[in-house]
């Protein structure tokens, strides 16, 4: 039984195919991440399945009811609105001041209560922003780049966090991640998405699939060094970058 | 006082004096603009309302054109051209580009299409700057109808436009119809302007909206008391600023926003000292 499930799905801005006949589905309790390069049409396939946006072809099927919980990827809190972290978490719609400080303390962030939103640092506002998503009682939790702007320590407690989350209100998350390693290590399900599913499946399936290796650029040694040589790579690529341009 | 209105109520004498109606006609607005004017300071509309007053001028022209209400002449091209931004912005040009040539533009077309008026000379400064002491009877009711028709849609919808104000994405996700909350807002917007024009006229309509939201920003911690403070220094502003024409025979509508803008550097002065001295 999937609690959300894309079909043949198409969407088309102006001239530009974003997406073509992607299909996906996430059950209770799974953790399904979807990689790609940038402009993959990550963050579109997300909007799609949460209604933000509206496919041009195919289907979204939502289990009725179905809550969603979303951490956007980006939240810009302009300057002209106060907002007190304990505002924010107000505006999920639960009034429980008990369950608002339990979640609190469950990402911890209990003692910012008082705070400005404005005034957070980058991983404390990611903890506030996947507090008031779980604060919804989300059945799917719905993540875009939680990370981004997080250094490695932050990435690490981040997705152990989101980890212990889904093991403890039992919901299901579906996320976009850049952070390979982890999202290898973590995710139930792998989606690698580039305007098209590549290939999808288990952690280790499709990090053996030869289309996730040429999409991220990836010999089989390279397969090999995804779980420990990550900055490595990046590395090597900015080096190759600098090659070809001398 | 010694004139003879002893069988007329305290209420009805209050009134017939032309002063009364003007505060009760202020305070209306003063109340609408203030949880609004935060809005549009949050989601950097100045522009937008600028553009919808401006616009207003040529919907004097049309209603005194075609002898119909002004404040529908007003309401219907303040929609029109909020919706005629709403789907234009973007394309070709973007929206800053686009409310300068629709402010300037609806504005200019409005001052000119008034001299076509058969008849009678318009009185333009009444609806450029705003004639509060002529607000009527049937003004003062349509003033609070409209202020009070806002106050209720912010009221029902203030959780769901603060989310759509904060991500669109975020809303969306939560089963909020995001074009209609859009929507929604633009037409409060319009209806602000069709009722404030009377009171601080079209090129200060925005001032009503801008200026007590930004006064109450460095002094408030959360949404709901930034509005509430707006609507306080709204009610000081329309208070000072009848009380200064009165007595110094000064224009309202400008003193009006005189006041609010003294106001304004007050708070501004103070919340700098405050921040001054916490280091």
């Amino acid at each position: 039984m999937s609690l959300i499930k894309a079909q043949g799905l198409g969407v088309r801005i102006g001239a530009r195919q974003i997406l073509r006949d992607v299909n996906l589905s996430v059950r209770k309790r799974e953790i399904v991440t979807v990689v790609g390069p940038n402009g993959s049409g990550k963050t579109t396939l997300l909007r799609v399945l949460i209604g933000a946006q509206t496919s041009s072809e195919g289907a979204v099927v939502r289990e009725a009811g179905l809550k969603i919980g979303y951490v956007p990827q980006r939240l810009a809190i302009d300057q002209a609105m106060p907002l007190t972290v304990a505002r924010w978490l107000a505006l999920s719609g639960t009034k429980d001041r008990n369950r608002h400080l339990r979640i609190a303390g469950q990402v911890g962030i209990s003692g910012l209560l008082k705070q400005q939103m404005s005034s957070l640092s980058g991983g404390e506002f990611q903890r506030a922003l996947l507090a008031e998503a779980l604060l919804v009682r989300p059945d799917l939790l719905v993540l875009d780049e939680p990370t981004q702007g997080l250094d490695q320590p932050a990435v690490a407690s981040f997705y152990k966090l989101i980890e212990g989350v889904r093991d403890d209100i039992g919901c299901a998350v579906l996320m976009v991640s850049h952070d390979l390693h982890v999202v290898m290590r973590s995710s139930d399900h792998v989606i690698c998405l580039n305007g098209h599913v590549c290939c999808q499946g288990t952690p280790t399936l499709v990090s053996a699939a030869p289309e996730y290796q040429a999409l991220f650029g990836f010999d089989t040694e390279g397969a090999l060094a995804l779980y420990r040589h990550r900055h490595d790579h990046r590395h090597d690529h900015a080096e190759r970058g600098g090659s070809d341009a001398g | 006082m010694t004139t003879g209105t002893t069988t007329q109520s305290a209420a009805a004498v209050m009134l017939d004096d032309f002063l009364w109606r003007a505060a009760l006609a202020g305070t209306a607005v003063a109340l609408a603009a203030g949880p609004l004017g935060c809005f549009v300071v949050w989601r950097r509309m100045a522009y937008f309302g600028d553009a919808t007053a401006h616009a207003a001028i040529l919907g004097v022209a049309l209603s005194l054109g075609f002898s119909i209400s002004v404040f529908i002449g007003v309401l219907i091209t303040a929609l029109a051209m909020a919706f005629m931004i709403l789907s234009f912005s973007g394309r070709v040009f973007t929206v800053d580009t686009l409310l300068g040539v629709a402010a300037h533009g609806g504005l200019a077309l409005g001052l000119v299409a008034v001299t076509f008026i058969p008849g009678v000379r318009v009185d333009l400064v009444a609806y450029l700057f705003g004639d509060i002491l002529a607000v009527g009877h049937t003004d003062l009711l349509v003033i609070s109808a409209g202020s009070a028709a806002i106050l209720v849609a912010l009221w029902l919808r203030w959780e769901r436009l603060l989310l759509l104000t904060l991500n669109v994405d975020l809303a969306a996700a939560r089963g909020i119809d995001t074009r209609r909350e859009n929507m929604i807002l633009t037409v409060m917007l319009a209806v602000l302007v069709a009722v404030a024009i009377k009171i601080v006229g079209a090129l200060l309509i925005t001032a009503m909206l801008i200026i007590p939201a930004a006064t109450a920003r460095p002094i408030s911690r959360t949404p709901e008391r930034m509005a509430v403070i707006a609507v306080t220094v709204g009610v000081l502003a329309v208070a000072a600023g009848l009380s200064a024409s009165f007595y110094w025979d000064m224009p309202t509508g400008p003193s009006i926003v005189t006041a609010a803008t003294v106001l304004f550097a007050v708070a501004s002065l103070f919340s700098l000292s405050r921040i001054k001295s916490l280091h």
